[in-house]
């Protein structure tokens, strides 16, 4: 993995009828890497995850992730990554550990992994106690963590996490951010969507989406001094503002 | 494999955690059996006999008897002519009458056929034909046992009924009740449980699983099928012990019939979810696309005969009228392939065509 980027995506187009929700996006990012991928709603990050995550298929370009063309090979794609939503994607009603049992079963992880890796998440997030717990009664910010895990559980090249902090108190957030490293430097990419602007100073680059494009791409230093302004804040909303009206397609946003 | 197994035992854990709907699975078809064998019974019980009887002989006088006798008719006035019915109807002291020609014994003593008129209050017209059920019955059962014991006589009544004699109405709801249950089962606990892991964003995880879209949608489905075949063999058994209804027919070509109006009722519950993304509308498209054809267009309540032609039309498309028409077949008159495989394939079709349809709009969700 160390020539060929975890993601690669060359022009990639999504057209919905006459309207453009992806249109040519060029960007790289390297094996480890955090990327930070903003946009205002409706600027095409969902349409563009859902592309590289083998969900959609592209109308135009091409994307490699982890080494497989999105297009052509998404089954070995969905073995390759992991992906954390906004929306929980734990199930409420099972325990910490079946929930971890039922991913590691449906990404083909043996009995013996499984258990090994209940044990490490377990003790990495300090939920030895809650192990058999409902998911639905412990807090929320140790549930996104817990989700976190269970996404990195058959250990993929790449992983989204689309707005994984939403609704998250700030200590946790911190938190969480520190699990993204450890997985980063374990050579795990990580995709990120954020609204929280700050969080996008802990990327090592970032991408801003506007209309389907890429607006800008570069590390939050080189953006801000670019854009000559004081944080990331600032450059967002200088870049998106022109767009942040009410005539943003609904048809981008899922479902 | 494993992967698939996995997800079922969370299909099970989910239906075993979820209480109340577990309950409600279970005990409602446990109660509406009790229900529909009781509180709705559509049996009757002490009805009002209004007799008309213009000229009394021994035969009149013994069929008049057998009636009192019947225990289910009371007798409230005997009359002489028909026209003085008609008040009885309209203040509603009789449900029914029987009404006599004159001459009643000559005729069956010339060996001519006699005639009786039997009249039913038709303002609930399933107590009517009940009541002109019962007492044809009882007029019938004279007529048996005089030509048993060698006499020629020839009684007319005007209705007669078949396979049902006694008008048992829970041998008419149980095949009814089975194509409700199922449907609740299959359609709409299918629908609801899909769009829940739409809405709580569960099923974007198992999309972008290496999962195949054909794992997803067995392991979501297997587990209501086996609960809707629980739910089934409960009736039936719940039926049989506590209202002797009677199976006639083999059990397991039952079950293999109510297999296939499982999987086509599964199918309709995943088109409902890819329709809809909130569990709420779910429901209300679970209730309207399915619950309420099943109960009011399939026959398990309102004949299908007496509907006029456009419901009758609709019906035909409504697959609980083909698998009430089979099962009630199979039960009560305990006929086998031979006579029910146009309905067998009718069903049958049904399932193809809505399992791929419903497949196919799985697929196209995963591409929109």
């Amino acid at each position: 993995m160390s020539e060929t980027p975890a993601i690669d995506a060359r022009d990639l187009t999504r057209r919905f009828g006459k309207f453009t929700a992806v249109d040519r996006v060029t960007f790289e990012v390297g094996a480890g890497e955090v990327f930070g991928f903003l946009g205002a709603n409706g600027a095409g990050k969902t349409t563009a995850i859902r592309m590289l995550t083998g969900l959609l298929a592209p109308t135009g370009g091409r994307a490699t992730v982890a080494g497989f063309d999105v297009a052509s090979e998404a089954e070995a794609i969905k073995r390759h990554i992991g992906y954390m939503s906004q929306r929980f994607s734990l199930y409420e009603d099972l325990t910490v550990r079946e929930n971890i049992r039922l991913y590691g079963g449906i990404y083909d992880l043996s009995l013996r992994e499984i258990r090994e890796r209940t044990g490490r998440i377990l003790g990495q997030l300090r939920l030895e106690q809650s192990a058999d717990r409902l998911v639905r009664a412990i807090p929320l910010g140790w549930r996104q963590k817990l989700a976190f895990s269970v996404a990195l559980l058959h250990e993929p090249q790449v992983v989204f996490l689309d707005e994984p902090t939403s609704g998250v108190d700030p200590i946790t957030r911190r938190q969480f951010w520190e699990l993204i490293y450890e997985a980063a430097a374990r050579g795990t990419t990580a995709l990120v969507t954020t609204h929280y602007l700050d969080e996008a100073e802990y990327c090592d680059r970032i991408s801003i989406m506007v209309a389907g494009r890429i607006a800008a791409i570069g590390t939050p230093g080189e953006l801000r001094q670019r854009f000559n302004a004081d944080s990331i804040d600032d450059v967002f909303v200088r870049l998106a503002r022109p767009t942040i009206q009410p005539s943003i397609p609904e048809a981008e946003l899922p479902q | 494999m494993t992967a698939l197994l996995g997800l079922l035992r969370k299909e099970v854990y989910h239906i075993l955690r979820d209480r109340r709907t577990l309950v409600v699975i279970i005990a409602l078809p446990v109660l509406q059996v009790i229900l529909f064998g009781y509180a709705i019974r559509t049996d009757v019980d002490h009805v009002r006999l209004a007799v008309v009887d213009p000229t009394p002989d021994p035969v009149t006088l013994a069929i008049r008897s057998r009636f009192d006798a019947a225990g289910v008719f009371r007798t409230v006035a005997v009359l002489r002519r028909t026209d003085a019915l008609e008040q009885f109807f309209k203040r509603g002291t009789a449900q029914g009458a029987v009404a006599f020609e004159p001459g009643f014994s000559e005729h069956l003593a010339r060996g001519l056929p006699a005639r009786v008129l039997i009249l039913a209050d038709a303002t609930e017209p399933n107590t009517g034909s009940i009541v002109q059920a019962y007492a044809a019955a009882v007029i019938q059962g004279y007529e048996r046992e005089q030509r048993q014991a060698g006499m020629r006589v020839r009684i007319v009544p005007d209705l007669r009924m078949r396979f049902n004699p006694t008008r048992e109405s829970s041998n008419l709801f149980v095949p009814g009740l089975m194509a409700f249950v199922l449907t609740i089962v299959s359609s709409l606990m299918t629908a609801i449980s899909l769009t829940r892991e739409k809405e709580t964003g569960t099923m974007e995880a198992l999309l972008v699983s290496p999962l195949r879209p054909w794992q997803i949608i067995v392991g979501k489905v297997a587990p209501y099928l086996v609960v809707g075949f629980i739910s089934v063999v409960g009736v039936i058994l719940e039926a049989r012990l506590a209202f002797n209804v009677p199976l006639r027919g083999s059990v397991t070509l039952l079950l293999f019939e109510g297999l296939i109006f499982i999987l086509v009722s599964l199918s309709l519950g995943i088109l409902i979810s890819a329709r809809t993304s909130s569990q709420r509308v779910a429901m209300m498209g679970a209730l309207a696309g399915t619950l309420l054809p099943t109960m009011l267009l399939s026959g398990f309540i309102f004949p299908i005969e007496s509907m006029p032609w456009p419901l009758r039309a609709i019906s035909i498309v409504v697959p609980a009228r083909w698998f009430v028409l089979v099962a009630r077949s199979i039960m009560l008159k305990g006929v086998g392939l031979a006579y029910l495989w146009p309905e067998t394939l009718v069903l049958l079709a049904m399932a193809l065509v809505l399992l791929a349809a419903s497949t196919y709009s799985f697929n196209e969700r995963l591409e929109s």
